[in-house]
């Protein structure tokens, strides 16, 4: 590993660099010399040096402290070892503020300068392999490595993009299953907190009071067993971005407590009293008409609009059938693999199948259709048979002959029938045909309905 | 055929460059024959450090490598330093044809101690094998009993074995196994 760590030596005397460079080279290093700070410059520009060993004293031009200075304006992450004949505070100190990383006297002995070496290129792998990990999640989120087709999921995409980098809070709507918490995590990894934590908390899966003390953290004693203090999720995201899944599904307190963290981005731990500011960027998900949630009075409005800044209303997987067979590639490819499976595709006739089901549960349940096909199949690639069930699970849901008629006179007898149903009452009508009250007014008004 | 050479620089005990010679002899194929004895190059010597610089010592030693010559180890009594080091125990040509030895630091008098002739024995074999290594391409090796693990301390050399690791030595293999016979 220690060989692709080129280091420099720079020094006006050629024996001093040459004989530095050999002791190096014995180690395994690349080492290029340069005998003055212009040459240093020209060298630097074209290699990416880990280590620069630079005279403090070179006679003429640049001296040790400016080669420096010019080599972190090329490459910040180099480190800079000033070398001196002679040892004085007054240089050591201006060397180490100008950004040296270290300062040694020559001659030093050989144990200093190989353990010298050898803990700043550990320190530079380990930067090298967090930047790399780094790297990888981002790509594992990144909005373009999102698989579709569909011109809407395309348009959302785009629309990731451009907003990534905003601290503008965003509602993320769609049916469970279809990918909310993948879209906030490739918004906030192409924007610049990316680089910061990515915090999600599923607010349907806690009670009330385990949901504050997970939001907002707590203070010692706060409640039986609060042994020590907490930071909540919100503390925890500081510069980076939160994931509020299933935010409908919050109670009254927690909501006027977020939408106070939203407005002023300050919160008290529970039990504590004094303030926190945390700079996060809120995105919030949920499966529920937020809207009509608003209207019914069962989602505080103010809230409601605070999150609503921007809105992402993400299909569900039947209204983009076009991208049920890539996402069927590329779960089979990436099931198979991972449970190590020799199964290398999936056949037209079992794509057909997979395409005209209805996936009432989206993406997340073409997963797991394809995991429970890689299992139980015992052929080299997913055909037909190995989706039979859910043929069977497909017949058994309510069919009905439809008539030969037009879509508009359709939705007028089913409005009709619904409201007799419901016994006239808008409300309930509105909610049994999925659409809201003044949706549904509209279209009473359009196909002169009486109610 | 090419052959790997050996020179004192200055006075050096017979029966040391006789054991240089051998130890050399036991791993490396080329035949393995001494030179006559090269005098301290006068601009070698750092009064102010009291040490020899090695640079020019492997100057010296380079301008004496005779043609049929495709390694040289200079071996010294000596001191050797570079201006960056307060000392160093040899060095060599990564990859090319010079290398120097001082026998210095291997003694057990430059520490104050009674003479150890087994133990000089042993300590000029590890370096032998070590300075050789670097001149057919060999960079230090992690494993801290192979000969070719960097010793920065008397400790270290002694804590080295004679021989070079599994990986050094299947690299040596690799070199030695070249079509004509000679690695150059």
């Amino acid at each position: 590993m220690k060989k692709v760590w080129p280091i420099l030596v720079v020094d006006d005397e050629e024996v001093m660099c040459e004989s530095m460079a050999a002791w190096l080279r014995e180690d395994g290093y690349r080492v290029d010399t340069a005998p003055n700070g212009q040459k240093a410059m020209e060298l630097a520009k074209v290699t990416e040096y880990a280590i620069c060993f630079i005279d403090l004293k070179m006679p003429g031009g640049m001296d040790g402290i400016e080669t420096m200075m010019e080599i972190h304006r090329i490459h910040p992450e180099a480190s800079i070892i000033i070398i001196t004949a002679y040892a004085t505070v007054d240089t050591a100190i201006q060397a180490m503020k100008e950004g040296a990383q270290e300062y040694i006297v020559k001659p030093c002995h050989p144990q200093e300068i190989s353990m010298l070496v050898s803990r700043i290129l550990k320190l530079k792998k380990l930067q090298s392999e967090n930047a790399i990990l780094r790297k990888k999640i981002s790509r594992q989120y990144r909005h373009h490595d999102i698989i579709t087709k569909n011109p809407r999921m395309e348009e959302i995409l785009a629309l990731t993009g451009e907003i990534a980098s905003l601290r503008s809070t965003v509602l993320i709507c769609g049916d469970s299953g279809t990918g909310k918490e993948l879209i906030a995590r490739a918004i906030h990894y192409s924007g610049l907190r990316a680089e910061k934590r990515f915090v999600s908390v599923s607010c349907a899966a806690l009670t009330e009071t385990l949901l504050e003390s997970e939001l907002f953290g707590h203070e010692k004693g706060a409640f039986t067993g609060a042994e020590g203090q907490t930071k909540g999720k919100f503390e925890l995201a500081d510069g980076g971005t939160i994931f509020l899944d299933e935010i409908g599904d919050i109670s009254a307190k927690l909501q006027a407590d977020l939408l106070r963290v939203l407005q002023e981005r300050r919160f008290y731990r529970v039990g504590g009293t004094e303030e926190v500011s945390v700079d996060v960027r809120v995105i919030a998900a949920t499966n529920k008409d937020l809207a009509e949630e608003a209207r019914q009075g069962r989602f505080r409005d103010d809230l409601y609009y605070r999150i609503n800044v921007i809105e992402i209303r993400i299909p569900p997987l039947r209204e983009r059938r076009e991208d049920v067979p890539l996402l069927a590639e590329h779960f089979v490819e990436r099931i198979a693999s991972e449970l190590g499976k020799d199964i290398t595709g999936i056949s037209g006739g079992a794509l057909k199948l997979l395409i005209d089901y209805d996936w009432p549960g989206n993406v997340r349940e073409l997963e797991n259709v394809i995991e429970r096909a890689i299992v139980t199949s015992r052929n080299g690639m997913l055909v037909e048979s190995d989706f039979t069930w859910l043929n069977q699970r497909s017949s058994n849901a309510e069919s009905w002959e439809v008539p030969d008629v037009p879509l508009a006179d359709l939705e007028r007898r089913a409005i009709i029938a619904v409201l007799e149903r419901k016994g006239g009452n808008v409300r309930d009508a509105a909610a049994s045909l999925g659409i809201d009250r003044s949706t549904l007014y509209d279209k009473l008004k359009r196909y002169e309905i009486a109610h | 055929m090419k052959t790997v050479c050996v020179v004192a620089i200055g006075s050096v005990p017979a029966q040391v460059l006789d054991w240089v010679e051998c130890v050399a002899v036991e791993w490396c194929p080329l035949p393995v024959r001494q030179l006559p004895a090269l005098g301290l190059p006068e601009g070698a010597y750092d009064a102010t450090r009291g040490q020899y610089q090695s640079v020019e010592i492997m100057k010296a030693v380079a301008g004496s490598k005779p043609s049929d010559a495709a390694r040289i180890l200079g071996v010294t009594e000596v001191d050797l330093a570079i201006p960056m080091l307060t000392f160093v125990f040899g060095q060599a040509q990564l990859d090319g044809p010079v290398a120097v030895l001082s026998l210095c630091r291997l003694r057990q008098e430059f520490y104050g101690l009674p003479g150890e002739e087994s133990l000089l024995r042993e300590r000029i074999a590890k370096e032998v094998l070590h300075e050789l290594g670097h001149t057919f391409g060999l960079t230090h090796c992690g494993e801290p009993k192979c000969a070719m693990s960097l010793a920065t301390h008397i400790g270290l050399v002694d804590n080295k074995d004679e021989r070079y690791c599994a990986h050094c030595a299947q690299h040596l293999a690799r070199r030695f196994a070249s079509p004509d016979g000679e690695p150059l």
